[in-house]
């Protein structure tokens, strides 16, 4: 294909190769349409963050920018008010990543042994239970919204990171141990026995044998752990408020507080800082 | 358990040993079956009791269901559920499956095409909301730069009408989530025994009677799987619509998971909000249980053939 | 069920696929909790003993090495399991590497070795425990027909050597023949039979071990006693005492090689025999001899003869059967009378 030099002359093969080559720009090109509709937002975020005010005011959100600064970043990280509070996003930001990092970290952990034990170690009773836990992947947050108010209260924890913390370990455990389960239950139980012979205990095959085999698994039980904390808005907007706020929440406040005038290069930057985090660990 | 007193001690080690699997459960166990059971009983006696600003426990039946359902906005709410979780579901799936096809091309970086049909999806909803609400304004957005284009008559101000705002909202509800139904639907093609699409060629199917009579039955059942979740996505939409409308303008762009936060946090009428969001519940399920039975009836099916 | 090894005994646990023969594998392995009954090995009772303190080593039909570790850690897990000090560890593999020739392997991960070789370490890792029981599940059905004729050899030159009890599970017949010392034939959770490789193969305790064990499965042929012999559905009558216990109605076992050509010298040299016309339907080298199926009455039998001696196809043929070799069954207790 890649050689037309070689080029027979037969009629059948000459249409062919144009259909074919016809085929190939319809494809290309649609993707390369879909690609610009997926891509428009970010591009016009990121630019935006680098625009002064003005020129966005006079040019519209989606143009290229023709000068460039930095302040809107700076502004949005540190000094801009939101809710009366004028220390920009810093705060929130690092809420959200004390609050992700350890609920993600202990979700994983304790997905990965539960999915161990219902994979390897089942006992009567362990499907219905894990039966039960998966429902955890399908109920609503609403359903719990009152409920964690009331304990994080009874615990010491409202309007805490450490609430929040708490609130994602339990709801993610679900999704983690389905997670692990499926991947475990594909390992093949001769490899359990063998090393049962050999005398390894429940840790000694977690530690030197599963474990060793599943970062295929972890990595992506990370990944959705880290988005979904990292990216949930309704417990942190009701559990948490003003300075405790995540990320998410600091940033909806932000765009209600904008009532006249829209400071769009600031919110592009907070926008981005709020992004960017998952987008990176992706 | 009750052994574990009489026998001597060696043999409560040895009893240890053999339940150290269950032991080490139990915590997890605890935390998920709480939030599973604990929590949706909670919330459901909270549904049907006197409770307004803080939770109290008089009894009061199905009163709350029944404001409920009279409300207005709660009404609105609900059918705008349906209208929504409807395009949003066709939608996603449709322009899933149109990028899974063309990227099942043998495309050249196909990794690249699909990290950035896929990148919306690592995005937060509230983030995706502001961004797109700031592409509706007709003050800065796509309105402007289409009239800057010179077609002064162009109007796209769909977030300011209240006939037209769910639709800005469908559309980006599609935005985020059809990569997610397009990597279902490309890992589905990909399984697709390749002996039965050179059967097909052989047999002198185009491309496109290929996909249709050959490719697509074959993965018929992750389409259903695809249907379920996005209806499940659907269901719990709340944060877009925040970040995108607020539920507005008015209350023409409000959701059920919108009502239900409303209803507890700012209006302190906790038992209804309680009702609403066992109203959520009971939409799952309706999705969800007749999905379920499917399966085990297939699997019983399968098992049944094998 | 009963079962007994001596010391030194290779047993070969065989049936069908569900025929329950891994069960009790996992149970003599202490994998698989037992509900009723009792293990011994030597002279302890180990019902409650967990795997680890059995003293035995196992050989799986997946293998089951270690994917993550290399050839020399799967050998050594056992013993580091178990606390046994470096030197002799090192000592240990050293030995067994030699022994099993796998020296150039012991850097290379599972994943790196082909299956004769996986199956290699797998055997290495249970040999290195020096245990008082070996038992193998089905090792060698993940190989290639080739390579597990030559594994099949290893191992039977491997247990001359090491000289171990061994509990050896298969559902090849031909692997529980040329291994065993002797042979527990296993059917729907019951043991039918268990005795040794010829006696099992020329004197089936029922039908179903009759059936089971030879390829081509013996022919049986249902016929009705007579004071002389057996009258076959073909009419045919065919000279053999009957024993005392049979009833009216028996069913006639005869192995596809005790079915010879009725040429002079067979008949001289198996004077037992019985003679029978038949039609012959299908022809089937398989080079070192000929599968040739073929029509008495309404019945098919099979024999399998020597390449020259052998008929073809759509030829009328003159059988000798040879009723030394007979067995005759009970239809309703489908028992050996």
């Amino acid at each position: 294909m890649a050689d037309l030099s070689i080029a027979i002359d037969d009629p059948a093969a000459r249409t062919a190769r144009r259909r074919y080559a016809i085929n190939r720009t319809i494809i290309y090109g649609l993707l390369l349409l879909f690609s610009a509709v997926y891509l428009l937002p970010l591009a016009v975020v990121v630019m935006n963050s680098f625009r002064p005010l003005p020129e966005i005011a006079q040019h519209g959100l989606i143009n290229f920018p023709r000068t460039i600064q930095f302040s809107a970043w700076i502004d949005a990280w540190s000094t801009y008010c939101i809710n009366g509070t004028c220390e920009g996003m810093k705060r929130n930001f690092f809420n959200s990543l004390y609050m992700t990092i350890p609920a993600t970290i202990i979700s994983t952990f304790l997905g990965a042994l539960n999915g161990y034990i219902l994979s390897k170690w089942r006992f009567p009773g362990s499907e219905f239970l894990f039966t039960c836990m998966l429902l955890g992947v399908f109920i609503p947050g609403q359903i719990a919204l009152l409920p964690w108010a009331y304990l994080l209260g009874q615990l010491g924890l409202q309007n805490s990171v450490q609430g929040l913390v708490l609130v994602h370990v339990i709801q993610g455990l679900s999704f983690t141990t389905l997670f692990c389960r499926n991947f475990y239950v594909s390992i093949p139980d001769d490899l359990i026995k063998a090393a049962r012979i050999d005398g390894a205990g429940f840790w000694r095959i977690f530690r030197k044998i599963v474990l060793p085999i599943s970062p295929p698994i972890l990595i992506v039980t990370v990944i959705w752990q880290f988005t979904g904390i990292w990216n949930e808005f309704l417990f942190g907007v009701v559990l948490t408020s003003g300075r405790e706020q995540p990320i998410t929440a600091a940033l909806v406040a932000l765009a209600a507080s904008e009532t006249n005038v829209r400071n769009y290069d600031v919110m592009s930057a907070g926008v981005l800082i709020g992004a960017l985090p998952p987008l990176l660990i992706y | 358990m009750e052994q574990v007193g009489v026998q001597p001690s060696g043999s409560l080690r040895e009893w240890l040993g053999r339940n150290l699997p269950i032991l080490i459960l139990i915590p997890s166990l605890i935390g998920s079956l709480t939030y599973v059971f604990v929590f949706t009983g909670w919330t459901m006696y909270i549904s049907l009791s006197d409770s307004s600003l803080l939770p109290s426990y008089g009894w009061v039946g199905f009163e709350n269901y029944a404001s409920l359902w009279s409300s207005r906005r709660w009404n609105i709410a609900y059918s705008n559920l349906f209208f929504y979780s409807t395009f949003y579901v066709l939608g996603a799936m449709g322009i899933g499956l149109i990028l899974a096809i063309l990227i099942d091309q043998r495309v050249r970086a196909e990794s690249g095409w699909r990290t950035i049909f896929l990148y919306p999806l690592a995005v937060s909803f509230v983030v995706t909301g502001t961004v797109w609400s700031w592409l509706y304004s007709p003050a800065a957005g796509i309105e402007f730069l289409v009239k800057s284009l010179g077609f002064e008559n162009f109007e796209f101000a769909l977030t300011a009408s209240r006939d037209y705002a769910i639709y800005a909202i469908m559309i980006t509800g599609i935005w985020q989530s059809s990569g997610f139904a397009m990597a279902l639907f490309l890992a589905g093609l990909r399984s697709v025994d390749q002996d039965l699409v050179r059967a097909a060629q052989i047999d002198g199917a185009s491309t496109f009677r290929t996909y249709r009579k050959v490719l697509l039955p074959s993965i018929r059942p992750i389409f259903l799987a695809v249907a379920v979740i996005m209806l499940q996505f659907a269901i719990k939409t709340f944060d877009l619509v925040v970040a995108l409308t607020g539920g507005g303008p008015g209350i023409a762009t409000t959701f059920p998971a919108i009502y239900v936060y409303d209803l507890m946090f700012q209006r302190g009428q906790i038992a209804q909000g309680a009702g609403a969001a066992i109203m959520m519940l009971v939409a799952l399920a309706v999705v969800l249980v007749p999905y379920a039975f499917y399966m085990a009836w297939r699997r019983r099916r399968e098992a049944g053939h094998g | 069920m009963t079962l007994e090894a001596d010391d030194g005994e290779f047993i070969a646990l065989v049936g069908p696929s569900g025929c329950g023969k891994s069960t009790l594998l996992n149970m003599i392995a202490g994998l698989e909790t037992v509900t009723s009954g009792e293990i011994y090995i030597g002279d302890r009772l180990v019902n409650s003993v967990p795997p680890k303190d059995r003293d035995i080593a196992m050989v799986f039909q997946s293998y089951a090495l270690y994917p993550t570790m290399s050839v020399r850690e799967n050998i050594t897990f056992g013993m580091e399991s178990r606390g046994v000090p470096k030197a002799e560890q090192n000592a240990a593999v050293d030995r067994v590497a030699a022994f099993l020739q796998i020296e150039p392997l012991l850097k290379r991960k599972p994943g790196q070795l082909s299956g004769g070789q996986r199956q290699r370490v797998a055997m290495g890792r249970a040999l290195v425990r020096d245990p008082k029981l070996f038992l193998f599940d089905e090792p060698l059905s993940n190989l290639d027909a080739k390579l597990r004729v030559d594994m099949r050899t290893e191992i039977k030159k491997l247990h001359a050597k090491v000289g171990k009890t061994t509990v050896y599970v298969t559902h090849d017949q031909v692997e529980a023949m040329t291994l065993a010392s002797r042979i527990a034939v296993m059917y729907r959770g019951e043991l039918q039979q268990f005795d040794r490789p010829h006696n099992v193969y020329s004197r089936p305790a029922n039908l179903f071990v009759a059936g089971f064990m030879g390829s081509p499965s013996m022919n049986f042929l249902p016929g009705k006693t007579e004071p002389s012999g057996i009258r076959l559905e073909s009419g045919d009558l065919l000279a053999t005492p009957v024993p005392s216990g049979a009833s009216e109605n028996v069913i006639l076992g005869l192995r596809p090689e005790h079915i010879h050509r009725a040429d002079a010298e067979t008949l001289a040299r198996r004077p037992n025999s019985a003679r029978v016309t038949a039609a012959v339907e299908v022809v089937e080298p398989t080079g070192a001899e000929t599968i040739v199926v073929m029509r008495l009455g309404q019945q098919e039998i099979v024999g399998r003869f020597a390449p020259d001696m052998a008929p073809s196809v759509d030829e009328t043929v003159e059988l000798a059967l040879d009723m030394d070799h007979a067995c005759l069954f009970d239809p309703t207790t489908e028992r050996l009378l």
